[in-house]
């Protein structure tokens, strides 16, 4: 592991004490922070000291700190995520930051997610979005077939996996100058695309999230493709012109129903 | 006092689940639409269960701490899950996984569960793959398995080192579905702080929504409980931030007994910890010990020189490495058990072979070069170059490493800077999973009727050890196909009761005493954070009752927890105000319930005076540091009854009959 050095760093944080209040940016200094930490073990430190103070410490999302559970959502210096590719905040390390440095933290910006305090937000238009067809609608009670009756050419698996590693954590909402969540449901809509289940019902599936996608506030792609530099997972923008060309197939074969 | 009944079906053991379940009582469809169930937690146990519940017809609630059922912490397990679908054709059967599971928990599961699991195994790998879950494929386009500790069979299914998040998304989307048609009423963001027990009975939950700090009573006919483990206890674990023990422990103080809470397993493959700033650690999937060997050197001045920063471990030879686990359990080698593995890797470091940068020295090294060159060197044999160079070789091999486990090194490179491919992994154990939880009988419920315990948060199925891939297999089977038929033969009873009022007293005082505790949090206005309490807990519960304990320090630890909550307290400061967001309100009465939870671990692992699975005591062992059970005074489930502090509680024993596998001495080598 790389030598451990202190950081001294001024933090210009959003604080906003909830939905209907205005919030503002306030100005912390933080002190001897390990190169070896993570951004949100900076954060617990400034969260430590403000509690010392008596003061109301930044509340964040946070979960399993290990990229995964898609839970932190920050804008670090302008970027979803902060700095470095293919990661989210608890796998940013201090080591990509120096001595003396500014840092600004602001929480995710986009109409379908509102504030809730500070750097929280509200991301459940997402489980909207899901609960519109994000599924393959089989009985969770048993009895389904073999698994290996259905093969599936290991190509169109591999792709199917990359679509569902997606961890709806919004870096592409909130990158994107529309807010448009073309890359979260396109990532969902592809991986069933690209595999047998549930083809029965994929062109009712587009059509639904797409729908819920719109009446949830979300924006219209324009296809400059910030949300694919700032996902954390590598999600493509192929995705997108898989969605769009489900959705035109739905769209024509469901012109009698 | 309740008794402590476990309700195995008679039979046969292969025949034990398909009588029972022709037997239980069943709710007509109809009927179903009139019960509610609440279900805490939604990971693969909670999700599943709330999912298929639904679907049968029952009216569910379910209630996450997260801001979406989509990131419970199930989603981070990398491995696998296991079936004994025998795909491979190399011997595995339902007995034969059962068996290994049996045997690899060290002989303290109970029998009939674990049979169940096995049976029930297969029938998950074909419900996930139905939802469209893509697991990983052969080039036949059939599923491939590969292999993981404690087994000499390929039965474990993944999906890259992502297996726990494609399951859990699985299930999310399965729950998704039932949300949508209103099947499941979803409870984001709200935190059970009681249970509320109406003439005996689970009745409902009081909870706190999270975001504006509202508390909310919900009534139901049955309260499921699948809220995880309790391995923060340690502070630092590989568990979420958010993992806590409070839905266990609050049902445990209205009745519910806690089984054997010194189980803990302790998993050997995770990223040292690099200093005192650290929230949490990070684990390396068991499945990296399929291509990876481990090893320190076998030289005491070498393992200084690397501690020292003076020698790289590519520079010390392959004659001056120990790789330990090959040489002591030949058998098995690098893929033995994770308790075995953990305990080998700190004996190492212990006699002064580590080659940690901290001051103990703590890390092993997880080393793929002979796995890049064997790979590379297949890779060139294929592709017909037969005078490949050296750099060559190790491209090719490179290259198919990546393939198999290109995430987990791209994740273990940005948290250390060190890149695996080139140098070896440093790794230690840490705190994983924990194979105690709730008591439940054969039906999964709790000592409290109508309160149901599933996944990790019970107890019945790892005993002493869980091996890899088997703890995403409990979830699924728990949600899925267990307590969804064992539920109902409670449920029938209530066809006629009607929805339960949450006007009852019970509600009134389980409402009060959350209100009161909350009050108490704000109000306190002491000089220490709720962390500062947490860590000092977790530093006792590594140093004493972590990886090796002895009575000496069983008992100073339990002083030492006592002391720490006395303090607690009194000197816990909670900022901000309780009628909004606070996170800091939330880890109070998380720490609180810890605090309480890690007295009685310490006197479980103090009682049990045997070494078995992930509970080793150091009084007990060979001459070569293996762990020496006592079959004759402990083959039984310790089961905790809540009498006020940990002190006072009372141990019940369930004895484990042991009717199909003869207990022997756990061997690996």
């Amino acid at each position: 592991m790389s030598a451990q050095k202190g950081l001294n760093l001024t933090l210009k944080v959003w604080r906003q004490k909830n939905d209907k209040e205005n919030g503002q940016m306030e100005t912390y200094q933080v002190s001897d922070i390990s190169t070896d930490s993570s951004f949100l073990e900076m954060m617990d430190i400034l969260n430590e000291q403000l509690i010392a103070e008596g003061k109301d410490p930044v509340a964040f999302d946070h979960d399993c700190r290990e990229g995964i559970c898609g839970s932190c959502s920050m804008y670090i210096n302008g970027e979803a995520h902060g700095p470095g590719r293919e990661i989210t905040t608890c796998q940013l390390h201090m080591r990509e930051f120096e001595d003396g440095q500014t840092i600004y933290i602001e929480p995710w910006r986009a109409k379908a997610f509102p504030v809730i305090k500070d750097l929280v937000v509200d991301r459940s238009a997402f489980d909207r979005v899901m609960a519109a067809g994000g599924f393959v609608s089989v009985n969770t009670s048993g009895n389904t077939q073999d698994a290996n009756s259905i093969p599936i050419p290991k190509a169109d698996a591999d792709k199917a996996f990359d679509a569902a590693t997606c961890i709806g954590c919004g870096a592409c909402v909130a990158s994107c100058k529309n807010a448009s969540a073309m890359l979260f449901v396109s990532a969902k809509v592809s991986q069933f695309a690209l595999l047998p289940q549930g083809q029965v019902e994929a062109a009712e599936r587009v059509q639904n999230m797409v729908k819920v996608m719109d009446e949830e506030g979300f924006g219209n792609c324009s296809n400059t493709g910030a949300c694919e530099v700032e996902c954390p997972k590598g999600i493509s923008l192929e995705n997108i012109a898989r969605m769009n060309r489900e959705y035109l197939s739905a769209s024509v074969s469901s012109q009698d129903s | 006092m309740t008794t402590l009944n476990s309700k195995i079906p008679k039979g046969p053991i292969a025949d034990k689940w398909t009588n029972h379940k022709n037997n239980i009582k069943l709710v007509n469809p109809a009927n179903k639409r009139s019960i509610d169930v609440i279900v805490v937690g939604t990971g693969l146990a909670g999700g599943s269960a709330a999912a298929t519940l639904a679907e049968l017809g029952y009216n569910v609630k379910a209630f996450c701490y997260q801001d979406s059922p989509r990131r419970a912490h199930s989603i981070a397990a990398q491995g696998g899950i296991n079936a004994a679908k025998n795909y491979q054709g190399d011997g595995d059967s339902t007995y034969r996984l059962f068996y290994d599971t049996v045997k690899g928990g060290d002989y303290r599961s109970r029998e009939a569960n674990v049979h169940r699991l096995a049976e029930v195994s297969t029938n998950i790998i074909d419900q996930c793959v139905a939802q469209g879950v893509p697991f990983a494929r052969d080039y036949g386009g059939l599923l491939d398995n590969r292999s993981f500790g404690g087994v000499q069979v390929s039965r474990t299914f993944y999906a890259k080192g992502q297996t726990g998040q494609q399951l859990l998304l699985g299930c999310y989307s399965a729950m998704s579905r039932q949300i949508g048609k209103g099947k499941i009423k979803m409870y984001n963001r709200h935190e059970m702080m009681d249970v509320v027990v109406v003439d005996g009975k689970a009745r409902g939950i009081i909870a706190r929504n999270l975001v504006n700090g509202e508390i909310e009573r919900h009534s139901a006919h049955a309260v499921v409980i699948a809220s995880g483990g309790y391995g923060n206890v340690f502070f630092l674990s590989t568990n979420a931030m958010g993992s806590n023990v409070s839905a266990g422990w609050k049902v445990h103080k209205k009745g519910a007994y806690f089984a054997n809470p010194c189980y803990t397993q302790i998993h050997p493959t995770c990223i040292p910890q690099h200093g005192d700033q650290q929230s949490k650690l990070t684990l390396m999937s068991e499945s990296l010990r399929n291509d990876g060997r481990i090893w320190v050197p076998a030289k005491k001045e070498d393992a200084e020189a690397v501690r020292a920063g003076k020698l790289k471990p590519t520079d010390i030879k392959e004659e001056d490495r120990d790789y330990y686990l090959e040489r002591r359990y030949p058998s098995f080698g690098n893929l033995v058990p994770r308790d075995v593995a953990s305990r080998a890797a700190k004996e190492r470091c212990d006699e002064g072979f580590g080659v940690g940068t901290n001051e103990t020295g703590e890390a092993v090294y997880l080393d793929f070069s002979a796995a890049i060159t064997r790979y590379g060197q297949e890779q060139a044999n294929i592709q017909g170059l037969h005078d490949a160079s050296a750099q060559k070789i190790q491209e090719l091999g490179t290259d198919i490493i990546e393939k198999k486990y290109g995430n987990l090194f791209q994740m273990y490179e940005k948290i250390t800077a060190d890149n695996p491919y080139k140098t070896p992994m440093k790794i230690y154990p840490a705190v994983h999973y924990t194979m105690g939880g709730v008591w439940v009988d054969y039906d999964l419920m709790t000592t409290i009727p109508g309160c149901y315990a599933i996944g990790e948060a019970n107890f019945s199925d790892h005993g002493a050890n869980r091996l890899g891939a088997s703890a995403l297999m409990q979830g699924l089977a728990d949600g899925y196909f267990v307590l969804p038929y064992t539920i109902g033969d409670y449920l029938a009873d209530d066809i006629r009761t009607g929805p339960i009022s949450t006007d009852l007293p019970e509600f009134d005082k389980a409402e009060n005493s959350v209100k009161k505790s909350i009050d108490f949090f704000i109000n306190n206005n002491g000089t220490k954070s709720v962390d500062h309490f947490h860590k000092r807990l977790g530093k006792v519960m590594w140093n004493k009752v972590g990886m090796a304990r002895n009575e000496k320090g069983l008992k100073e630890a339990i002083a030492e927890i006592k002391e720490i909550r006395e303090e607690f307290w009194k000197e816990v400061r909670v900022p901000g105000t309780a009628d909004s967001m606070n996170p800091e309100l939330e880890k109070a009465g998380r720490v609180a319930d810890f605090l309480e939870l890690g007295e009685l671990f310490a006197r479980d692992a103090l009682e049990r005076e045997e070494s078995c699975g992930g509970h080793f005591r150091e009084e007990h062992r060979t001459e070569e540091g293996e762990a020496v059970r006592d079959d004759e005074n402990f083959t039984h489930v310790s089961a905790w009854e809540y009498k006020g502090e940990p002190s006072d509680a009372v141990l019940h024993k369930e004895a484990l009959n042991y009717e199909n596998i003869e207990l022997k001495t756990r061997s690996y080598k």
